[in-house]
């Protein structure tokens, strides 16, 4: 195996990938439900910084995973315009890589095979596999790589998600609700490590959550969305050195502040 | 075939049996009156003198020793042990089978004679007939063989089309929802007529029966894969044909080889008709042909060959299925 503190840099992003530049412009986007058009994103307008870690919060259902599919480039948008780095955005591209909420690992592959969907996808496997290793190594997971996506936790699954998509060595990496469905203990370590790696490899990221705590722990800006059709209400810069504490006292404010932005703010038990 | 009852597995702490294998007793008590009722009875036979007789009762009596004398080592022996230990009962129904078909057939002609046959014909007719029925065999495993393979083959790649292309689909939906559920055996009087052999025209009957099932669960197979898959792969630079060959495909596999396994029975029924009624070889030409002669051993000698190599076939199928299913949990065992 290779030694974690030769392999960091060196291997997984050399030369150096900083982080894309994110540009969404007056973007709007409506589904067809029974022919008639369900609007699911009014006007919104948005821009990320190479490195940035944008939190985008809302209640659930409101839009935020299909922005997220149009940044990745897997819907054009109804109308409006998106931009990475200036170009516009036509299609899917490794650059810009996806983490579902489910894993959505390929049961019929061993855990290897699934982070190396990217590189095999592209011709580039055969040259580059010591990125597989380094990816898995990244997440933790390279005692695992023979074992098939039914033997993992749901942690275990999602870190395997994520070293497939780091294998890319994505400039932009779009989350979409990755802890969503963890428990509270291995959400809890999974932030951690979700900072670590981004402050590591300088990626851009977006993250779609409707976890308030999440956001603020993660980000340095939270965007905050009304329900369906989304539409921006709020951005809130989170102004905080990492490591973060969950009960930091200008945490805990920031919190009541968005949850009240988010009409639950009186809420008690 | 392995027999893997799920208990005998599941006892690895029993690292010695019991001191007496008690069924493996009851069926050495079993073989023992086959192997009596087979030499002590006079056969009553008016037409044939059977010669196998002898031979069969002395057998039986093997049998009966090597039961007695495993009820008392088996337990001794944990290998064995684990194979055998459930499978006692299995071998007293076996030998008290044995001891009741010699009674109602050679021995007492409770059964109407020449239809219903004792052990001893159908070994002679094994001994007599073998090359003829080996002949038999491979003639039909290798008609079966180039059915099977096309079918498979042109079901597939028909299953693949309907999943993936909106365009194919537009045209061959149709002509499969026609044709397909027909059963393949009504197109035989035609068959024969059309094509230039009798061969041509039985492999492409067995590929219509095999392609059908196999077409539909791919398609269906392919349908229902997770379009997140795609997803995943389009987002990590994936191309159309890498969605196909290594999304669509595997992932459909499941139920590709359902389909599989369903055109396998469905080309053994087109199989045997087809050789009884136009192909000069194979198993169904035998049983019909014993049929001619009345020669009821032989028929019965040909359909448990024919049950053994259907019942192959689809074991082998089953073992290429877990080899490349082994990802898969839960799936039966054949």
């Amino acid at each position: 195996m290779v030694n974690a503190a030769t392999l960091d840099r060196s291997l997984l992003s050399a030369p150096l990938a900083p982080g894309a530049a994110l540009d969404v412009r007056g973007v709007s986007h409506h589904y067809q439900l029974k022919g008639a058009p369900l609007p699911v994103l009014d006007n919104v307008s948005l821009t990320a910084a190479p490195g940035e870690f944008v939190a985008l919060l809302g209640p659930s259902g409101c839009g935020k995973s299909t922005l997220l599919r149009l940044v990745a480039g897997l819907e054009p948008p109804t109308q409006g315009e998106l931009s990475v780095d200036g170009a516009p955005i036509t299609g899917p591209d490794p650059s810009r890589v996806v983490v579902f909420q489910d894993p959505t690992l390929y049961p019929w592959r061993t855990v290897w095979r699934n982070a190396a969907l990217g590189l095999e996808a592209r011709g580039l496997l055969r040259s580059q596999r010591s990125r597989v290793d380094a990816a898995l190594e990244l997440v933790g997971l390279n005692g695992f790589a023979d074992a098939y996506p039914h033997q993992l936790s749901g942690g275990m699954a999602q870190r395997a998600a994520l070293a497939r998509a780091l294998v890319n060595e994505p400039r932009l990496l779009i989350l979409d609700e990755p802890l969503g469905k963890l428990d509270s203990l291995t959400r809890i370590a999974m932030q951690g490590e979700l900072v670590r790696l981004w402050q590591r490899e300088g990626f851009t990221t977006l993250l779609v959550t409707h976890d308030v705590e999440e956001a603020l722990l993660l980000a340095t800006r939270v965007v905050v969305f009304s329900p369906r059709p989304a539409r921006i209400t709020a951005e809130i810069p989170v102004d905080l050195a990492y490591p973060r504490h969950r009960d930091d006292a200008r945490l805990v404010k920031l919190r009541r502040e968005v949850l009240a932005l988010l009409g639950v703010g009186d809420a008690t038990v | 075939m392995s027999h893997s009852l799920p208990f005998a597995r599941e006892a690895p702490l029993a690292f010695r049996g019991p001191a007496l294998w008690w069924s493996g007793l009851l069926a050495a008590s079993a073989w023992a009156l086959a192997a009596f009722v087979t030499h002590h009875f006079p056969d009553q036979s008016e037409i044939v003198e059977w010669t196998q007789t002898g031979h069969i009762a002395v057998a039986q009596g093997a049998i009966a020793v090597t039961f007695l004398v495993l009820a008392v080592t088996a337990p001794l022996i944990p290998p064995l042990w684990r194979r055998i230990q459930g499978l006692g009962p299995w071998f007293v129904a076996l030998g008290l089978f044995f001891a009741t078909w010699q009674a109602v057939t050679a021995k007492f002609s409770l059964l109407p004679m020449p239809f219903f046959v004792p052990p001893q014909q159908l070994v002679e007719v094994y001994l007599d007939d073998w090359a003829r029925l080996g002949e038999s065999v491979l003639a039909s495993l290798w008609l079966l063989a180039r059915g099977y393979v096309l079918g498979s083959a042109v079901g597939f790649a028909v299953g693949i089309g309907l999943g993936w292309s909106p365009r194919f689909g537009y045209w061959a939906h149709p002509v499969m929802r026609l044709v397909g559920p027909l059963p393949a055996t009504a197109w035989l009087p035609l068959a024969f007529f059309l094509f230039p052999s009798s061969a041509s025209a039985s492999t492409f009957l067995i590929a219509l029966a095999t392609g059908f099932p196999v077409a539909v669960l791919t398609w269906s197979g392919v349908a229902s894969v997770n379009p997140d898959f795609y997803d995943v792969a389009r987002t990590l630079g994936a191309k159309p044909r890498f969605l196909v060959l290594k999304v669509a495909i595997p992932a459909a596999l499941p139920h590709v080889f359902v389909g599989l396994f369903m055109g396998l029975g469905a080309s053994f029924a087109v199989l045997v008709v087809a050789e009884m009624l136009g192909v000069r070889s194979g198993l169904g030409w035998y049983l019909s042909w014993a049929q001619g002669w009345a020669a009821y051993g032989n028929m019965y000698a040909a359909l448990l060959v024919m049950a053994l190599m259907c019942s192959g076939l689809i074991t082998l199928l089953f073992q290429a299925r877990d080899r490349l299913l082994s990802w898969q949990k839960g799936v039966v065992k054949w």
